[in-house]
């Protein structure tokens, strides 16, 4: 098998390009606008120093959120961010083939994630390693994929959580269709019924069938709830080359509420996800939210952002970061001391631990694993073509040359 | 008939060079580019980034923003434009970055690239090209190792070719934008930046025409045809034979659609036998249709049964089993026993 260095790019500063790649200074603008936290419209309940915010109308939706459970959103951001780093580091050292980090994103997806309860389902893209850890899926489960042994193996329907989708929007009109299943079935109308969300970026929204499944919900009132990551970037494509118009305001064009909320706000993101559940458990479904937040690392471990992004749109974004403002809220109200945050950190190193041990000790599927469950009934073609190449392959045994 | 392939400007670049494939596609694109000027690059991240493998680099610089296009993130969104722009007299190249994003653009290929031309009793072309990187080999996650080439190919409308050396990428692409047809433009990625394959590239004149396929090896004991990645598994099989004293025929296929068979029949009533090889599955594919025709031209001079080495009829596997899906040289040589021994 080729080694990864076959297909990777020539390094930064190979290429003619490298040279000229200094941006034009509306390039630096527009990318420092998107900085700017997201306008006015934006939904915020922690600021970016620690200070609470009160909300008349998403404050009831986190009346539960006492200081402990604060402690363990922020518990749960330091464990997935952890987790995502060590996967990054075990790529770099050749792992995992390949890694897609959620740096920055922590607040959206464990803000979301714990939004939901355990009837509802959702759907993500292939960024969402924190809303998979908030559904209870292990984050070995997911490491399957990156070192490529296998698609994805969890059970989705115990933990809620549909498969990874790689193809960009796909997964939205899956989504649709499920949440309007679950209104088929009568699972809607109340307190305790039932709803799906749906994960995908901001460059998805350009996708055909994410404008499908915005058309589909809408006529349906499918009780779905769309949850755009906006990160800024689809690789290197700033927003601004999938629209004209903020994100969330698209919903009104398709008949529901989109809502933006500060991403990397944990609260915020709570609140709202638990409003816009709730909206579609009663039968009130669809709502579109636009979490504005920040890629704070590549694309992917193959993406090189050095070519397209600026550093100080980065320096700007790191001062919103996620963890920090809920860390500088529990100190500053005396809500955690020292020792606990050092306590937390040692779980996370623990956690990371655990996961680099369970990768380097991951076995190779066996070949017979090409052929399975490629049909839910059997194939007698299919069946042959892999006994035949079993015995073809037994027979490089025999000789003693693999 | 296809406008003439305009040679780069005299002096531009020295007229040999050492290449690998995906610098000589760069160069072929800069080529065709500055030869018309109704050349548009369309696709995600072409610009800035130079593309994810980089065939793009350098491109936007230098030609700006209107004709190295960052698309919005939608196939069918890249083709369907490209189809109007077609319309409107440009000539549009549009990149999929990986062959397993191809299909939400798969409507707009073929209904309204394939077809246009035809409705309209030829009053419009299209002369479209659309590049596809694919192919396994190269470790990667789900959607990005696959080979489609035969869903086109069965497209009536399109024309589908792809290349297996530097030269070739250098001239195919140059080629095909100058096509007056769509052209379905397959590259083998995990060749892009293989060292092993760089050579010297004539850029002063082309090797031969675009529609047609080529011995690249000459072999008297048993045919070998290939396209695409799998051209060069052949030839280090070809080579592997040899040290073993059996003689193997390698034809390039470059052209899937029109698939350029006479090579073959020529080929095959010299050596008897044909092994057709191809990292597609095999269930109705490029490699059924040689099976079929060869069959029906060469009955007589077969000794022994068209047979193929391809990948399974599966979903592309989780690529820690690729080495087992994908024909390498073992499986190929194990094919050519069978041949011979039949
Ligand atoms: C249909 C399709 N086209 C292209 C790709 C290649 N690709 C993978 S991720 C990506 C960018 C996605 O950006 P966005 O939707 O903003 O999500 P993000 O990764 O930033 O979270 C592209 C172009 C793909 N996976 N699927």
């Amino acid at each position: 098998m080729p080694s990864p260095e076959q297909w990777t790019h020539p390094e930064p500063g190979e290429g003619p390009a490298a040279q000229a790649a200094q941006p034009s200074r509306e390039q630096v603008i527009a990318g420092l606008r998107n900085t700017d936290a997201g306008g006015a419209e934006v939904t915020q309940l922690l600021t970016p120093e620690g200070e609470r915010i009160a909300s008349p109308q998403f404050d009831r939706y986190i009346s539960d959120i006492d200081p402990d459970a604060l402690r363990g959103l922020y518990r749960d951001m330091v464990l997935v961010r952890r987790a995502d780093r060590e996967a990054n580091a075990m790529q770099r050292q050749g792992q995992l083939g390949i890694w897609v980090p959620l740096l920055g994103q922590e607040a959206a997806q464990v803000g979301s994630g714990r939004a939901l309860r355990p009837q509802d389902m959702a759907f993500p893209s292939y960024r969402e390693h924190g809303v998979a850890y908030t559904r209870g899926v292990d984050f070995k489960e997911l490491l399957g994929i990156f070192r490529c042994t296998d698609h994805g193996g969890w059970d989705f329907q115990a933990h809620g959580f549909h498969p990874y989708t790689i193809v960009i929007g796909n997964q939205v009109l899956n989504a649709a269709g499920y949440a309007m299943g679950q209104k088929f079935e009568g699972k809607v109308g109340d307190d305790d019924g039932e709803a799906t969300i749906v994960y995908f970026g901001d460059g998805a929204t350009s996708q055909g069938d994410v404008h499908e499944g915005f058309v589909w919900a809408a006529v349906y009132d499918a009780p779905l709830v769309f949850f755009c990551q906006n990160n800024q970037w689809a690789i290197s494509e700033p927003t601004e080359r999938q629209s004209r118009l903020p994100l969330y305001q698209r919903a009104r064009g398709y008949g529901f509420p989109g809502i933006r909320v500060d991403g990397n706000d944990v609260l915020a993101c709570l609140a709202v996800t638990r409003w816009a559940l709730e909206e579609c458990r009663h039968g009130n479904g669809p709502v579109l939210i636009e979490a504005f937040t920040y890629r704070m690392d590549a694309h992917t471990t193959t993406d090189d952002p050095t070519r397209y992004r600026l550093s100080e749109e980065l320096e700007v974004w790191k001062h919103k970061d996620p963890i920090e403002r809920v860390r500088v809220h529990l100190a500053r109200n005396g809500y955690a001391d020292q020792a606990w945050f050092d306590q937390i950190q040692a779980e996370a190193d623990a956690f990371a631990t655990d996961l680099r041990e369970f990768c380097f000790n991951m076995p190779e599927p066996p070949p017979e694993r090409v052929f399975a469950n490629v049909y839910a009934e059997s194939s007698p073609v299919l069946d042959s073509q892999r006994d035949e190449f079993l015995s073809y392959l037994a027979g490089f045994v025999e000789a003693g040359e693999r | 008939m296809a406008a003439p392939v305009k040679s780069p400007v005299d002096g531009a670049v020295p007229a040999v060079q050492k290449l690998t494939i995906g610098k000589a596609l760069n160069m072929g694109l800069r080529a065709a580019m500055e030869a018309d000027d109704k050349v548009l690059i369309l696709g995600e991240d072409v610009g800035k980034l130079g593309g994810v493998f980089r065939i793009t680099d350098g491109l936007q610089k230098d030609f700006g923003e209107q004709r190295v296009l960052d698309t919005p993130l939608a196939e069918s969104g890249i083709i369907g434009t490209a189809v109007g722009l077609a319309v409107r007299g440009f000539r549009p190249v549009c990149e999929i970055q990986f062959e397993g994003f191809i299909f939400p653009g798969f409507d707009q290929i073929s209904s309204q690239l394939a077809k246009l031309h035809y409705r309209t009793q030829g009053r419009v072309k299209v002369p479209v090209v659309v590049r596809v990187p694919y192919g396994g080999g190269i470790g990667a996650v789900e959607h990005h190792s696959e080979s489609p080439e035969s869903l086109f190919a069965h497209i009536a409308g399109l024309k589908v070719v792809s290349c297996s050396n530097p030269t070739d990428a250098y001239w195919m692409i140059q080629q095909a934008v100058a096509s007056d047809d769509p052209v379905l433009f397959f590259e083998p990625k995990r060749l892009y930046h293989n060292g092993q394959l760089k050579s010297e590239v004539d850029t002063t004149t082309p090797p031969g025409p675009l529609f047609a396929s080529r011995v690249v090896r000459e072999g008297t004991d048993c045919t070998l045809v290939a396209y695409g990645p799998s051209v060069k598994v052949c030839i280090d099989a070809a080579a592997a034979a040899a040290e073993e004293g059996r003689s193997l025929e390698v034809i390039d296929l470059r052209t899937l659609s029109p698939l350029d068979l006479a090579p073959v029949f020529e080929s095959v009533r010299r050596t008897g036998r044909l092994v057709a090889v191809s990292e597609a599955p095999s269930e109705s594919s490029i490699t059924s249709e040689i099976a079929a025709r060869v069959q029906q031209e060469c009955f007589y001079s077969l000794e022994a049964p068209v047979l193929r080495a391809t990948g399974f009829d599966t979903p592309y596997p989780p690529s820690k089993l690729e080495e087992h899906y994908l024909p390498d040289l073992d499986r190929v040589l194990h094919t050519v026993d069978r041949a011979m021994g039949w």
